[in-house]
């Protein structure tokens, strides 16, 4: 084993049995004298540079002359205190004199020009005024308001290409997504669906029994569950867990310039990413919509189940009230909404800038913007079937 | 470089892998206090294992790592966060901190591990960007700026606090020839200067010649080092055929060696 100890160089760390010790005095009027003895490193310079910033502060020194004879060691925070005695002399019009200082480090300290760093380099807050901002905003909405127009035009032309010429769709990776999105959501559809037709009858029902009127509450849980609650609720699932998976997707992708080498290779991203998640998505939301209103409705039987109704008058009470027309009108909102979610959070991939942090503001903006497409899409939808008469 | 003068870094029968595949086997060497030395390979040699090991990345499967006399692996809780004060790294593709910008990147060192003044702590940072030729880039962001000029600023970073040993990964790839060269007479001025010891993990020569006191080379079938010296003298009468191969490619003309070994055999005398 070899001797550790080391003869020419004490243990940066050891520094606190090395003391540092600086004193400071008026050598002549207008001549402050600073000796240092010691090392000066990362873990003294702090103190150091206090004593001598106050010392210079109150005497207002003609000239500073540094003793560094009995300076053992000086790293580059070390440095960095020499230096600025130097600039601050030099902006003051004062002299500075360093003493006794190793060639090697004044070799290192000369590697610094005083004129270089005329301003402390302190970090400055960026400060944009009212109207910048304005002005900032604005162009950014537009921005965001062209990517967007840009995007529906190529994924619209996308996929109507691909509906024309299916052969061309890498139905592969569509079927794969359709799983993850679709079929791996049966367990987090049906829980909460089955939850929410439970506590509606539930609630419903206990004020309702006070009119005797308890039966309509199987109205109430097929009405509101096949025509909002199921394809609402659907689609803020499959938001928050496909809209954001394909945001996070896409972005790593583009942040691995895979984005890029799709391009340079010839291949559309739109129509290879895009088209096969959209189409996944398109064909899975009613399907989950489907499955949301029948655990849905389930949920509710058991409540009044527990009244002691029977199924098939719960059953009977139903369909008198609900009919075919509301179930399309739900599954067509459905596949809007799976088209606006699947869509968005491509978009919000594809529009993943680089940095750390970027993929999860892609993630964050496309479950965002789709929950607010949603509610927004089922607002007009409440409207024109209201005037349609469905 | 024959005698063991003072090692900072001592590397005893180290063997290591992962999940069942041994990717170095038994290697044992040591780098001395202010030297450059370089861990040469090919793709796949386990050059990256081997720094990811001595820097605490990795656990090996046996085999013991001395830094400045300290066991590395068996190394926990303030004993190990000084021994990890001892060094900094510079990763392959810089891995800066993406939400701060560069002079944050650099000051964030100073302003968790000393007590300097704030405006004290923007200077240092300053003059460490200067180092490396980006001291009007301080208060840009890592993404706006090129691949070589993270790398600069992840050195700049890596000095912080001016360790006592460096380690780079990949020092010049992906740099241009002038930064390249640059970035050597820094690395020699540091290490003649203040006795910093470099540790840089590469596959090409040109910042080899210039700069390496020593160096190894570790082999992908043998695991282990297949050879160990000045690279001159590894060209010229290493008895291995890959070894005098891996050096006599182009790139190391005899010019441009001979240019470079003069002044790196006298900061040897120097030093």
């Amino acid at each position: 084993m070899p001797n550790y100890s080391s003869p020419h160089m004490p243990d940066s760390l050891s520094s606190s049995i090395h003391t540092t010790i600086i004193d400071t005095s008026m050598i002549a009027p207008g001549v402050l004298g600073v000796k240092i003895t010691g090392r000066l490193d990362a873990t003294s310079t702090g103190d150091i540079w206090r004593v001598a910033d106050r010392e210079i502060n109150r005497t207002s020194p003609q000239r500073i002359v540094v003793d560094t004879s009995e300076m053992v060691y000086c790293d580059g925070s070390g440095m960095g205190f020499l230096f600025e005695l130097r600039r601050r002399q030099q902006k003051a019009g004062g002299k500075l004199e360093i003493l006794g200082l190793q060639p090697k480090f004044q070799h290192l300290l000369d590697l610094f020009d005083p004129s270089e760093f005329e301003e402390t380099p302190a970090i400055k807050p960026k400060s944009v005024g009212f109207a910048e901002k304005i002005g900032r905003a604005t162009c950014q909405i537009c921005e965001h308001a062209y990517a967007l127009i840009e995007f529906l035009g190529e994924a619209g032309a996308a996929l109507v290409q691909a509906l024309l010429n299916p052969k061309q769709v890498r139905w592969k990776d569509a079927f794969l997504v359709a799983e993850t999105a679709g079929v791996n959501a049966l367990p987090v559809i049906g829980l909460v669906g089955f939850l929410m037709g439970l506590i509606m009858a539930f609630q419903a029902a206990i004020p309702m029994r006070q009119f005797g009127a308890e039966i309509y509450v199987a109205n109430l849980v097929g009405l509101s569950m096949v025509r909002e609650l199921g394809p609402l609720m659907t689609a803020v699932v499959l938001a928050g867990r496909s809209g954001s998976a394909f945001a996070a997707e896409l972005g790593t992708m583009k942040i691995n310039e895979e984005i890029d080498a799709l391009i340079t290779m010839g291949l559309d991203p739109v129509r290879f990413l895009v088209v096969t998640r959209v189409l996944a998505a398109v064909i899975m939301t009613p399907l989950l919509t489907l499955f949301a209103d029948l655990i849905g409705v389930m949920g509710g039987s058991i409540v009044l189940l527990s009244m002691g109704y029977s199924l098939s008058s719960y059953f009977n009470q139903m369909v008198s009230m609900v009919n075919y027309v509301d179930l399309l009108g739900g599954l067509f909102k459905s596949i809007v909404f799976g088209l606006m979610v699947a869509g968005i959070g491509c978009l919000r991939g594809l529009q993943t800038e680089i940095g750390a942090s970027a993929v999860g503001d892609s993630t964050t903006r496309a479950v965002v913007g789709g929950i607010v497409l949603i509610v927004v899409a089922d607002g007009i939808f409440s409207v024109v079937y209201y005037y349609l008469g469905i | 470089m024959n005698q063991i003068q003072d090692p900072i870094i001592w590397v005893e029968n180290l063997t290591a892998g992962y999940s069942g595949t041994i990717v170095v086997d038994n290697v044992s060497f040591e780098v001395n206090r202010g030297e450059v030395f370089a861990i040469l390979g090919g793709s796949g040699s386990g050059k990256s294992t081997l720094l990811k090991l001595i820097i605490g990345l990795h656990k090996p499967l046996s085999g013991r790592i001395l830094i400045d006399g300290q066991d590395m692996v068996s190394a926990e809780g303030q004993e190990r966060l000084a021994l990890l004060r001892k060094f900094g790294v510079m990763y392959q593709r810089g891995a800066l901190f993406g939400s701060m910008t560069l002079l944050e990147n650099v000051r964030l060192p100073l302003e968790e591990f000393t007590d300097l003044p704030p405006p004290a702590m923007d200077l240092i940072a300053m003059m460490k960007l200067s180092l490396v030729g980006l001291k009007e880039f301080g208060d840009l962001m890592p993404a706006e700026l090129s691949g070589g000029m993270q790398k600069r600023a992840a050195i700049a970073r890596a000095m912080a606090l001016d360790p006592q040993i460096l380690f780079l990964d990949e020092l010049s790839a992906g740099l241009d020839p002038i930064t390249s060269a640059d970035l050597d007479q820094l690395v020699l001025s540091l290490a003649h200067n203040l006795n910093i010891t470099f540790v840089i993990v590469t596959h090409e020569l040109s910042s080899i010649y210039t700069i390496a006191d020593r160096i190894i080379m570790l082999d992908k079938q043998s695991k282990g080092i297949i050879a160990e010296g000045h690279p001159q003298d590894l060209r010229d009468h290493s008895e291995n055929t890959f070894v005098r191969r891996f050096f006599n490619r182009r790139g190391a003309s005899d010019s441009v060696f001979g240019e470079f070994d003069g002044e790196s055999q006298s900061r040897k005398k120097g030093a």
